[in-house]
């Protein structure tokens, strides 16, 4: 495959930010899990999703021992590889969508290694901007760390609630794109509230780092995307939309919508 | 900060883990590293493991099945152990760390249930929350050790996503730590898991090997030449092997669970037929397919039944230091009967495998050659699943 497309593609999440940021708007960041309810309809859903109003699409590659997530994205998961979802699959699907957002992959580590050292010119080359890594924490494996931050993709970060300070400039100095908050303790999944504590962490990761801040793990429905989207730059969304998305293409549109208003309301 | 040198053996081991837990990883191993060498600390580790695990353990002698053999055969007896087993070794070093850092829930993952009573005890010992993460298909294979969790007051936890066997109860309980990180303490099981946790469980468990080297210089005058012991996730072998490491004349062998067969599909061998990829927080051998995803394993005994394996194995695999081998179910159910018949010692079915090797290897050894069996654990928590098999005929 030609990459030659790699040399921008790595600014492609960083400039839609700016562009939102300049239209004065926040991102809806909506999560799948490639292959569920069926691999047909992983395509049609990334079509829905960005009609609907998604400014970027995380689109997860199922992994047998999810241990971030909660049930919903699990069950997901385990639905996908049952009905042969993989890497090669997945660029496929991307490749056909032909996306005009930028796309951010997110995978536990093993299957990205499993799928080789061209594994990331690869999926840029389908139409990926980004990287997400639930288990590859800054420092903890320097050479496969730089082998991503050199790579043609963003590398989007994670930082939690217990991360200290010092730790989130260095998780900013190593990331890319923007960075990915987790919310509160815990997997991924929806709850009723959001946590008391996200505001001051918000600002404590302003003051670390320059890249917009996304908040995910517990986001379930518009209100709560629109708290979020008024401390935040972006908000991801993930349990709540497999869920509409078990249901129908459709149900994952009409959430999505709800989504774009509520934040764009916010 | 840690340093690379800790955290790795070789290339293996790490910190795969999500970031929600990389404080509370830091904050362990800084207890932990101050711990270890902090005099009362080591005295009261001291003091559980002689008045309340029964240590030293014995080291016995094996006069049939050392015939059987053709060589000197000795058991070191993790089986007499408080709990039957090489676990509580590990649970009782952790539960003292965890009363230092305060900590007052105690969750833990279980295989065949060793380790989960073991965890269980401890936590009844001081009078600690202990929730233990179980397999469904475990629960059924070893309701006994169910039971035994449930008398000492813990709540166990059926897992059912999954292979619901031992890999599933430690993604749960993963799940469970990233989500009560602020007051819980997870005692993993093995010398698996994210650093310093194989480092640290290995520490605990060192003390097999450390006994056993001071008594084989004692009773057989001379060091072993080899030492055997199973492995599952490997911290009974890796308890055993530690202070024979640097005994450059002494082989290492640790024997993993072939299942059905090695060309089956259907075994725990991560040693002899994985290749190192990333599961539970550290690199190390694993059983997966081409895309990287998770191989269940398969093991007539729930406590080798783990697709990884301990990451320090693996070094020591790479290395050549040890050698890994695999014996299957069937030849594992003989060993299971030949200690019981020579012995009088029924061993877990997991220390079968072991033993059955040993038995394989006759003429390896000359008749006055020590080789040094680690008994990890005893067998009646399996004489119920055995003795469904009909194994005795009638």
């Amino acid at each position: 495959m030609a990459s030659g497309s790699v040399t921008i593609s790595s600014d492609t999440i960083e400039r839609r930010f700016a562009e939102l940021k300049a239209a004065g708007k926040r991102a809806l960041v909506p999560y799948i899990t490639a292959g569920h309810p069926d691999i047909e309809r992983t395509a049609e859903l990334l079509l829905a999703l960005q009609e609907s109003g998604a400014d970027v699409i995380e689109l997860g590659l199922p992994f047998s021992d999810p241990m971030a997530d909660g049930p919903v994205i699990q069950a997901s998961s385990q639905r996908a590889l049952e009905l042969g979802m993989n890497f090669t699959r997945l660029l496929e699907i991307v490749a056909r969508a032909k996306m005009r957002v930028p796309l951010v992959l997110f995978s536990y580590l093993n299957p990205i290694i499993a799928a080789g050292q061209n594994a990331l010119v690869q999926a840029a080359d389908a139409g990926f901007s980004g990287l997400l890594i639930t288990d590859l924490p800054v420092g903890s494996d320097p050479e496969r760390e730089a082998w991503i931050g050199e790579g043609p993709l963003s590398f989007i970060r994670l930082v939690a609630p217990t991360t200290p300070a010092a730790r989130m400039r260095e998780i900013s100095a190593h990331g890319s794109g923007f960075v990915y908050l987790i919310s509160r303790l815990g997997v991924t999944g929806m709850q009723d509230t959001m946590s008391a504590d996200l505001p001051a962490t918000v600002k404590r990761l302003r003051e670390a780092t320059a890249l917009p801040v996304c908040v995910g793990f517990g986001v379930s429905g518009p209100e709560q995307a629109a708290a979020v989207a008024r401390i935040a730059d972006g908000v991801v969304v993930g349990s709540a939309i497999v869920r509409a998305a078990g249901e129908s293409v459709e149900a994952a549109a009409k959430l999505t919508s709800a989504l774009r208003a509520a934040i764009d309301a916010a | 900060m840690t340093t690379a040198q800790q955290d790795r053996f070789g290339a293996f081991g790490g910190r795969y883990v999500p970031e929600t837990l990389i404080p509370a990883i830091d904050e362990l191993e800084r207890a932990y590293d101050a711990a270890r060498v902090d005099p009362a600390f080591r005295h009261e580790l001291e003091q559980m493991l002689t008045t309340y695990v029964g240590r030293p353990s014995a080291l016995s002698d094996a006069p049939r099945f050392s015939e059987h053999v053709g060589a000197q055969v000795w058991l070191k007896r993790e089986d007499l152990n408080h709990t039957g087993a090489h676990k509580i070794n590990n649970t009782v070093g952790q539960v003292l760390l965890a009363r230092r850092m305060g900590k007052k829930r105690i969750i833990a993952e279980t295989g065949a249930g060793q380790h989960g009573v073991a965890t269980a005890t401890v936590c009844a010992r001081f009078g600690l929350e202990c929730i233990v993460y179980m397999g469904e298909e475990d629960m059924r294979r070893q309701s006994l050790n169910v039971f035994r969790m449930r008398l000492m007051g813990a709540k166990v936890v059926s897992v059912t996503s999954g292979t619901r066997t031992l890999k599933d109860a430690t993604t749960e309980a993963i799940r469970d730590w990233v989500t009560n990180v602020n007051d819980t303490y997870y005692i993993i099981g093995s010398v698996v898991g994210p650093a310093p946790y194989p480092r640290m469980v290995r520490d605990f468990q060192a003390i097999i090997g450390n006994e056993a080297r001071a008594q084989m210089l004692d009773r057989a005058g001379r060091l072993p030449k080899t030492v055997v012991a199973c492995v599952g996730g490997g911290s009974n072998a890796m308890g055993a092997f530690h202070a024979f490491v640097g005994d450059k004349d002494v082989e290492l062998v640790g024997v993993e669970a072939a299942g059905e067969g090695l060309d089956s599909g259907h075994h725990s061998a991560s040693l002899t037929r994985g290749r190192p990829g990333v599961l539970h927080g550290s690199l190390s051998y694993l059983l997966q397919d081409e895309n990287g995803q998770v191989h269940p394993a398969h093991s007539i005994s729930a406590g080798l039944d783990y697709p990884g394996v301990g990451p320090e194995h693996s070094y020591l695999k790479d290395t050549g230091r040890a050698e890994y081998v695999s014996v299957g179910d069937r030849d594992a159910l003989e060993g299971f009967q030949l200690l019981s018949r020579l012995e009088g010692i029924i061993p877990a079915l997991e220390t079968a495998h072991a033993v059955s090797w040993i038995a394989s290897q006759k003429g390896r050894w000359t008749r006055d050659e020590p080789v040094l069996l680690c008994v990890s654990g005893r067998g009646d928590k399996d004489v119920a699943q055995v003795s469904e098999m009909n194994i005795l005929g009638t």
